[in-house]
């Protein structure tokens, strides 16, 4: 049965009263509101991944002589250009990036880049610049200045990362939406639930838990009521990661009032025999992603999406001496959408010849304006307010 | 001259020195006047009891390791820095110690460092340990020179000609000053320079390799001179700045999230003259009237740590497997020895999101009643509860299973009325919403009262 007669028979035919009295004022979008409401998809590879053994500068010679080992040979990857190719595991996203669906970003990065796993995140999450500590994410700040409801930024996953973490607003965590559901289900919590108002007006830390726990139970109430609206039937992989996709195809397809959604896969720290466990990584990355666009393509929801694929730093160019790669710098960004305005291979290739005094790339697009580009071409808001300051956008999207 | 304290004030100064006080613990020094509470307290922390694990099966030569022992040692580095975790957290349920475990972890934090190493994590949590009370110049300069921070902020690499500003940048950021506090990248550079040639040895001892080290003129915080890393450390000691900082931070852990600026103006500046004492500053904080304000009771947001801690030392908590300890601190975001980053955990609204919340609000319940929090006031049938008391652990119970002791806890309450218990096992003010609730509860039952108060928001602040 297809989404919109399921909800022509079941919900709307029986009109809005099947939503519990407390869900009043944030119901899901109808069908016709669906279509067209953008939504973007973050993926983070933590570890910092090998920009250069994903999407490879195959005839660059000095690709080949400083990675003797590391280096993919010609017929091991999937041609994009004559200078440039996939990774082999990456093969799902190749067969997007035929269909023009696919935008490589390369050299994105920030000044005085930061080596460091943990800050260099941060600086990521928050749109930092090297020099600055933040406590409030990008999307933390989106929801903050755009949003009514914390459900309206997502994270799959088992804990809210700093991304989505605002001064007055954090988005919601949740891996399992019954599980959410089913620990805010106590009676105990729903008499607080139902009689707690004025505390929620409050601004110090007892209104502030009071909030988050009032946003927490109607939250977990609302996700876990609209995803039950559609459970998607595509195959996805089965890991972790795949599951992940497939409860945020699940959230999108069924109509959720949520415009962000963010996962991460994790692993990519390969100081030591990087070769297998990259490879490895990226398939389980590019599987999960092909089963994802698959399912929002059937269900006309691709055209709305943008999914953004980043990394916390690249790697050293040269390889190091366990067969792995050292912590880098600037790296290739991903952006995969059924409405990209430019496809392919947005700017020049990495300069292998013109490195760092690490031996590191030098940055050339400031990945906040990747950000900016989304907020302000793709989710139409002002991305100035989010992102502290004016970047250049892009003209990707 | 005899001020006591209340009962609130004590639990107060208890939840803020410590992780809360037990009934018995309460019977106790009810009768004590403020300056002998305060001294009892001391006298209490006197000693340092290092934590200990033996890492005799660690004394490898890496480098001489095939891959799978290789591989073999790094499981064994990652169990050992767990085992650290699991006796810290015993320690602090057990211990008559609290005030050294709450200022070491609040100096571990300060000084954040994350490695998978525990030959020399163990070494610089107990340095930590045993300055935690003492003098914070001489834990700087300690700290400084350990394995654990040169390793972490990469001193190792730090070498006249090509230096790496990471701890010198992080000295002054986040252990001295405070961001953008006095220093310029210019002061960062030059002291960079001072600090080249720390290192350490295989045996984990500090050295100082000279050939490393820059001995050429630097300029750090407008003094000139020959400078090494000791004289940096000096330098940035006798900044009135480093005073305000540290005690800044200590105010926020200790009293309140916002800072009151007259009270730490005056702090920090008897805390520079004592020479960074913190056992002094403690005493002016502890002895303060303000400390006890209305105010400053009962608003701070309990850690993790201080949840976990506080309802182990009420209900003394057994887990079934240090696994449940790790679980639940992880879902809590809250892991010892594993800070986010270097600039450690920022406390505060941080602990609480939706998917650590209702974790901390059911963990009372988890511990005491399998996971049933039963107050479903409108079903007063007595058969109902008893068939929700037997039920075995479900949901998170069964991940966690962790189980508290009645009996730790019960036979020392004075009284079980329904005021005196609110009274002791919450630091706020009710909300109209709570007092709606508990009054509207027909629960008799001590134990299930009790499960309930845990699980109120309330609980939550300390």
């Amino acid at each position: 049965m297809k989404r919109r007669d399921f909800l022509k028979q079941s919900v709307f035919a029986s009109g809005i009263t099947l939503v519990p009295s407390f869900l009043k004022g944030m119901e899901f979008l109808t069908p016709e509101q669906l279509s067209g409401y953008r939504n973007v998809i973050i993926i983070q590879l933590s570890g910092g991944n090998d920009g250069l053994n994903s999407i490879i500068p195959i005839s660059n010679d000095i690709y080949h002589s400083v990675r003797p080992v590391l280096a993919k040979k010609k017929e091991e990857t999937l041609k994009i250009t004559d200078d440039l190719a996939f990774n082999d595991s990456l093969k799902p996203i190749k067969s997007l990036y035929d269909k023009g669906e696919v935008c490589i970003v390369n050299n994105v990065g920030y000044p005085n880049p930061n080596r460091s796993h943990f800050r260099s995140t941060d600086i990521w999450q928050t749109a930092s610049g090297s020099d600055q500590y933040l406590t409030t994410g990008w999307i933390g700040r989106y929801l903050d200045a755009n949003c009514q409801n914390p459900y309206e930024a997502i994270e799959v996953d088992k804990a809210l990362s700093l991304t989505l973490k605002g001064k007055k607003m954090n988005g919601i965590a949740v891996s399992n939406p019954n599980l959410l559901y089913q620990s805010t289900r106590e009676p105990f919590f729903k008499d607080i639930a139902v009689n707690a108002q004025k505390e929620m007006l409050d601004e110090d830390n007892q209104g502030y838990l009071y909030k988050t726990m009032l946003e927490t139970y109607s939250s977990a109430s609302y996700i876990y009521e609209t995803s039950k609206i559609y459970t998607t039937n595509t195959e996805y992989p089965n890991t972790a990661f795949g599951n992940n996709l497939k409860g945020i195809a699940n959230f999108i397809i069924s109509g959720l009032k949520s415009r962000v959604f963010y996962s991460s896969l994790g692993g990519f720290d390969s100081h030591v025999n990087q070769m297998n466990t990259q490879d490895r990584l990226l398939k389980i990355y590019a599987e999960g992603i092909g089963a994802l666009v698959e399912d929002l393509k059937k269900n006309n929801r691709f055209k709305d999406t943008l999914i953004l694929t980043f990394s916390e730093f690249g790697r050293r160019v040269k390889q190091n001496a366990s067969r792995g790669t050292d912590h880098g710098t600037a790296n290739n960004v991903l952006l995969i959408g059924g409405s990209l305005k430019k496809q392919g291979v947005y700017n020049e290739l990495p300069n292998l010849a013109d490195l760092d005094k690490s031996g590191d790339l030098k940055y050339t697009v400031d990945f906040r304006s990747i950000y900016a580009t989304i907020l302000g071409n793709w989710l139409q808001v002002n991305d100035k307010t989010v992102l502290n300051n004016n970047f250049k956008k892009l003209d990707f999207i | 001259m005899v001020a006591s304290l209340t009962d609130k004030q004590i639990q107060h100064l208890y939840w803020r020195a410590g992780f809360g006080i037990t009934p018995k613990e309460l019977k106790k020094v009810q009768s004590y006047s403020k300056k002998k509470l305060i001294d009892h307290l001391f006298e209490q922390s006197n000693a340092v009891k290092p934590l200990y694990v033996d890492l005799g099966i660690l004394k490898k030569n890496p480098e001489q390791l095939t891959k799978d022992e290789k591989k073999e040692f790094r499981k064994l580095q990652n169990q050992k820095v767990l085992e650290m975790n699991t006796l810290w957290f015993q320690q602090m349920q057990k211990t008559e110690g609290i005030l050294r475990e709450k200022m070491t972890l609040f100096f571990q934090n300060h000084f954040s460092v994350r490695l998978r190493m525990p030959q020399i994590m163990l070494h610089f949590h107990n340095t930590i340990r045993k300055h935690a009370l003492g003098n914070f110049g001489e834990m700087l300069m300690e700290v400084s020179k350990s394995p654990a921070m040169i390793r972490y902020l990469n001193n190792r690499q730090n070498r006249k000609g090509s230096p790496n500003e990471n701890f010198a940048r992080e000295v002054m950021e986040l252990f001295t000053l405070g961001r953008d506090n006095k220093y310029t990248e210019t002061d960062i550079k030059e002291a960079a320079r001072a600090f080249t040639g720390w290192d350490f040895d295989k045996q984990f001892e500090f050295v100082f390799r000279k050939n490393r080290h820059d001995t050429g003129v630097k300029t750090v915080l407008g003094k000139t001179g020959n400078f090494n890393g000791e004289d940096i450390i000096t330098i940035l000691l006798k900044e009135q700045q480093t005073a305000n900082y540290i005690t800044e931070k200590i105010y926020r852990f200790i009293v309140n999230d916002s800072p009151d600026p007259k009270n730490i103006k005056t702090l920090a500046k008897a805390f520079y003259e004592s020479n960074y004492d913190i056992e002094s500053l403690l005493r002016d904080i502890f002895m303060s009237k303000w400390f006890y304000d209305q105010k400053n009771i009962g608003v701070k947001i309990k850690s993790p740590v201080d949840l976990i801690t506080g309802l182990g030392r009420q209900f003394n908590t057994t887990y079934e497997k240090p696994k449940a300890l790790f679980f639940i601190q992880r879902k809590l975001n809250q892991m010892l020895f594993y800070p986010p980053n270097v600039a450690g955990w920022p406390g505060g609204r941080y602990w609480v999101d939706s998917s650590t919340l209702m974790i901390r609000l059911k963990l009372g319940s988890i511990i005491l009643n399998n996971g049933v929090i039963d107050i479903d006031i409108k079903d007063d049938m007595p058969e109902n509860r008893m068939i929700q008391k037997k039920s075995k652990k479900t949901g998170l119970a069964k991940r966690i299973r962790a189980t508290g002791d009645w009996n730790a806890f019960l036979p020392h309450l004075n009284n079980t009325n329904k005021k005196d218990l609110v009274d002791f096992l919450i630091q706020p003010q009710l909300s109209e919403t709570a007092q709606k609730i508990i009054a509207a509860s027909k629960n008799d039952n001590t134990q299930e009262f009790i499960v309930e108060l845990l699980s109120l928001p309330e609980y939550q602040l300390c």
